[in-house]
């Protein structure tokens, strides 16, 4: 179905027309085309498809070695075995040394141990980086308690399942150690998992001295054949906001849930923001949003954000500014509240004052990129990030890649999440093991862990509806809803929308988006289906256990019509 | 009573509920197109089964230009939700059916001007002629500024009164709002203010730096809601619900205990006591802290609860026709009129609670009493008990003694009053008289008089009653 579709109804004579937000009758689906055994083929392996994945034998270490040494080292040391680290090369310290050990670094050093290579990492702070220490990880902790916070406190929600529950209480300093506690669970497995390995831990700050050459801590130096930089990001704040750490904060501090103030100002949308948005009201706080967009949570698909906002922004104790900017924000101090100053985001004309109990700066990550010597090799950060290829080869200030230089990450602000970077530093590594590889951004997916979650990958609408234009194709939205779904529906959750975003032509899959119970584990289907360049007529065949929340994504593709004539990439049937 | 005209107009939701004003029906125009220019958009029918349809969001404002096509509103029927469109070009002038609002299929939920020009028409429309968008939607849609269950529908005039009286009140400074410029109020306190209609710009805060938060709002709707509530003390409002002539109907359990204690008063030797008590001073505290949920019901009960305390002999009562029993505790009750019956939930040690917490009780009390849900303690164990149909305007009247109390006082209507004073001038004071009635056989005349004495001077320098 298409999202403008015009259908009179009724009453001829009224001024409105229609067109349906998502699809919801069951009697409506298409039925399987009778083409059906052709495209059985969809459960066919599709061992050209992409990536390092057909490459990598588990466990196999010479096989790894021997793909090694054919390449990119010397012969005769095709005998290092997986788990050994490798052994040092005649001329270099080590084969690769990675400067930072955030869950990209981690990703990176796993892999470049399973390929052969002699690794390091260093790390100048803790092991597990902004992810395990001060992002993804602590705050899903928090959010795990504010998700069942808010369903105790659901009255209507409980009462509808026959539930009964007393006045739900939290305490703070409990709720805050399970965040700590689960941060330094994480970052022991990080470590442990590094150095069952053999990776070399070094603790300092590293520089890059040259070309393949690294100092770390005081003043030790080694070499490497291959660096990359993985230093990740640290929260940004905007000029003019004094950041005090107690009632003017950033996802560092708030992570640490040292209080939970009455009124927060919440300084950004994005999915930080929204997050903890959901944690602070589940525990009782009320929150002004304030965003510099016309629109809140920009970034994400306009529908979805729309959706979001009714379920999580507007039934919730949360109002919000929005094209404003915070020009100044002052610390609470002698009895004093905290103080925002907004001014209008076009013409910064002063537009309102604002006294409230603590802020929060959620306006997005800057890259931690000083003090790494890009200098000496001639690089020149944008806006601190380091530019790259699409193979995450550094870029010099003369638009030449630099030699053995490769930057993952957050550090290069290409795709600033934890699985990216991960996945970035896996991509190298098969690249410095002589595999070219080019990862696909547009197959990565996102989550945000509110209650209920949202999750993308690939485009959003507009996004791809501008891309359709420039290159000439047509570009189709199928939608459906938790409404219909069973799973949702005993859980009473039926609140949401999935929504795909597709080439009608040939089946390819642009972008999807979920807002609703458990999106977040719902995307990797259409993520993986992405990756491995599965078309809807292709996986629209595959059976999902009933009844499950999987089936939305399956009805999703079902709904998805694709014309029929469109040409296979995969010409052969394949037994199985 | 608007559940009873079986109307599927009516939300669940009333916070959320468009306000209309009653409609002419001469002024309904059955054809589609109101004039050539001035189109209605309708709440369309989205699936087969659908009967009502609930506006999830206008995607457009009034004034919004629309090109046909473009999605105007979002509509949530029982099935999903579609976006509606509009199939002309025009403006929209005016939305009849707010955000969260049901309205049946076919019924206008907003008005559609060709020009710019017919904005203010299209507006005067849907204000003036109420857009009956279904049979008695308007009519029932008018009695919803009466709170839930409030029984039999308070006359209108004196609602109106009230809400008025109570809107021009509590003009006070907001600490945090730099003399009046600015606003500091929660998210959750504006969000409040809007659902239940209170303005910001008339509560003072109680949060940190004198924040409006929602409890301050909570309050301010509480005093609104007592204010436009029946008025204690009345019988059946005259609006009464439909009674069908010439039946017989048996008393309800509350009317018959009603009716066994009005007898049993008959063996109780009363007399009665008027007194004639300037408010001035009284109105004008109780316009300064009506804004932090004062209720004048709560001030008056205090006012007598410290008048009592100086002569316990009228929280006395007589129970074996032998001896006085003096009350340890000065418990006011105080009458409230509800559907179909009559009953005094009690407002214990008033002489000690604050005005506030007072207040607040009463309103706890009423909410109860609507529900059906107050305990024995809650209305049986009054002391003293009050009586106000001053809010319907009755100047004078005399009340009967429950039985086990020794007096209650009958309070009429505070009014402006030409007063002369002593030397020899011609002034205008608010005075309102009230009337006690006591047994006997152990409160006799002087002591009513010196308490009605006390009770004076304190209404006439309330400062006592905030402490």
């Amino acid at each position: 179905m298409q999202s403008s579709l015009s259908l009179s109804f009724s009453q001829g004579s009224s001024a409105v027309a229609l067109a349906p937000r998502s699809r919801l009758s069951p009697d409506s689906l298409p039925l399987a085309s009778p083409a059906a055994p052709a495209s059985l083929r969809f459960c066919g392996l599709r061992r050209e498809a992409l990536g390092f994945s057909s490459l990598r034998k588990s466990g196999c270490g010479a096989s790894g070695s021997v793909l090694v040494a054919s390449q990119n080292r010397a012969p005769g040391r095709v005998s290092a075995s997986a788990s050994d680290n490798g052994s040092a090369p005649k001329s270099f310290d080590y084969d690769l040394v990675i400067i930072g050990a955030g869950v990209g670094g981690h990703g990176a050093a796993l892999n470049a141990v399973e390929m052969g290579l002699k690794t390091a990492i260093i790390e100048g702070d803790v092991v597990g980086g902004t992810c395990v220490n001060r992002g993804c990880v602590p705050s899903k902790a928090l959010l795990a308690v504010s998700g069942r916070m808010r369903e105790l406190q659901s009255d209507h929600h409980l009462k509808a399942l026959g539930l009964q529950v007393a006045a739900a209480g939290y305490d703070r300093q409990a709720v805050a150690d399970h965040a700590n506690n689960l941060a330094s669970k994480i970052r022991n497995n990080l470590t442990n998992s590094m150095k069952a390995l053999g990776v070399d831990i070094l603790t300092g700050v590293g520089t890059v001295l040259g070309p393949q050459k690294v100092k770390y801590g005081k003043d030790n130096v080694i070499t490497a054949k291959d660096i990359i930089i993985a230093t990740g990001s640290v929260p940004f704040v905007p000029r003019g906001i004094e950041v005090d750490g107690k009632t003017v904060i950033t996802s560092d501090h708030a992570l640490k849930l040292e209080s939970v103030p009455d009124w927060i100002a919440i300084v950004g949308s994005g999915y930080i923001g929204l997050e903890f948005s959901d944690v602070y009201t589940a525990l009782g706080s009320e929150v002004t949003f304030i965003e510099a967009l016309d629109q809140l949570m920009p970034g994400f698909d306009p529908e979805i954000g729309k959706l979001a906002q009714r379920v999580l922004i507007n039934p919730r104790k949360i109002d919000y500014h929005t094209g404003v900017f915070a020009s100044k924000i002052t610390p609470a101090k002698d009895g004093k509240p905290v103080t925002i100053e907004l001014i209008d985001a076009k013409t910064k004309e002063p537009k309102d004052t604002l006294e409230v109990d603590a802020a929060l700066i959620a306006t997005g990550r800057a890259p931690f990129t000083q003090g790494l010597g890009l200098e000496n090799v001639n690089v020149v950060t944008q806006r601190g990030f380091v530019p790259v290829d699409e193979r995450m080869r550094v870029i010099d200030a003369n638009g030449n890649l630099v030699p053995h230089l490769y930057c993952i990450g957050d550090a290069n602000g290409k795709m600033m999440l934890a699985h990216a970077a991960s996945a970035q530093g896996i991509s190298v590594v098969e690249q410095v093991t002589g595999k070219d590889h080019v990862l696909n951004h547009l197959s990565i997916p996102a989550a945000c862990f509110t209650h209920p979650e949202i999750s993308m990958v690939g485009l959003t609408e507009p996004q791809a509806r501008e891309k359709a234009e420039k290159e000439g194709f047509e570009v189709s939205v199928a939608k459906t809803s938790f409404k219909a779904n069973t799973k949702a529906l005993a859980e009473n959750e039926g609140e949401g929308l999935a929504k795909l975003i597709y080439r009608p032509d040939n089946g390819e899959i642009l972008g999807v988006h979920i807002f609703g119970l458990h999106a977040a584990d719902l995307i990797h289907e259409v993520s993986n289906a992405i990756a491995l360049g599965t078309r809807i007529h292709e996986i629209k065949y595959a059976v999902h256990a009933h009844p499950t929340l999987s089936e939305v994504v399956d009805e999703l593709f079902k709904s998805a019509k694709v014309h029929s004539q469109a040409p296979s990439p995969v010409s052969e049937p394949v037994a199985v | 009573m608007a559940h009873l005209l079986k109307t599927t107009f009516i939300s669940s939701s009333p916070a959320l509920r468009p306000r209309r004003i009653p409609g002419h029906r001469a002024g309904r125009v059955s054809t589609h197109p109101v004039q050539a220019k001035i189109r209605e958009i309708f709440m369309p029918a989205l699936s087969s089964t659908m009967t009502e349809g609930k506006i999830v969001s206008w995607v457009k404002s009034e004034g919004d230009k629309l090109s046909k096509g473009e999605s105007v509103v979002v509509v949530e029927s029982d099935k999903a939700d579609m976006d509606v469109e509009t199939f002309y070009d025009g403006y929209l002038a005016a939305i009849v059916v707010e955000e969260g609002g049901v309205a049946p299929v076919g019924s206008a939920i907003a008005l559609l001007a060709e020009s710019e020009e017919e904005i203010a028409e299209a507006k005067f429309k849907a204000g003036s002629s109420g857009l009956p968008s279904s049979d008695q939607s308007a009519a029932p849609a008018a009695q919803e500024t009466v709170p839930e269950n409030a029984g039999p529908a308070t006359p209108p005039p004196q609602a109106a009164k009230a809400t008025a009286a109570a809107a021009s009140a509590g003009s006070a400074v907001h600490p945090a709002s730099e003399g009046g410029k600015r606003i500091v109020a929660s998210p959750y306190a504006k969000k409040l203010a809007k659902e239940l209609k209170v303005e910001l710009g008339r509560i003072v805060g109680s949060g940190p730096n004198g924040r409006i938060v929602a409890k301050d709002i909570e309050a301010a709707a509480a005093d609104l809601a007592v204010a436009a509530a029946p008025a204690p003390g009345s019988a059946a409002p005259p609006a009464a619900a439909a009674v069908e002539l010439g039946t017989v109907v048996p008393f309800t359990t509350m009317q018959g205990a009603v009716s066994r204690n009005m007898v049993e008063s008959l063996s109780v030797p009363t007399f009665r006591v008027g007194y004639t008590i300037t408010t001035d001073a009284l109105d004008a505290l109780y316009k300064k802290i009506k804004s932090k949920g004062v209720t004048m019901t709560a001030l008056l009960a205090k006012a007598t609860a410290l008048a009592l305390v100086k002569h316990p002999v009228v929280n006395s009562s007589c129970r074996d026709g032998k001896s006085f029993t003096y009350n340890s505790n000065i418990n006011i009750a105080v009458a409230v009129a509800m559907d179909g019956g009559l009953i005094t939930p009690v407002l214990q040690d008033a002489d000690k609670v604050d005005i506030y917490s007072l207040s607040r009780k009463w309103k706890e009390l009423v909410d109860k009493a609507r529900a059906k849900q107050l305990q024995p303690h809650e209305y049986n164990t009054g002391t003293f008990t009050l009586s106000n149909l001053g809010i319907f305007g009755v100047d004078r009247f005399d009340a009967i003694l429950p039985p086990g109390t020794g007096a209650i006082m009958a309070v009429g209507a505070s009014q402006p009053t030409v007063v002369a004073s002593k030397d020899g001038r011609i002034g205008m004071k608010n005075q309102m008289q009230v009337n006690v009635t006591a047994d006997h056989r152990v409160i006799y005349g002087a002591d009513l008089a010196s308490f009605l004495q006390t009770l004076a001077k304190i209404i006439d320098d309330p400062k006592d009653l905030t402490f």
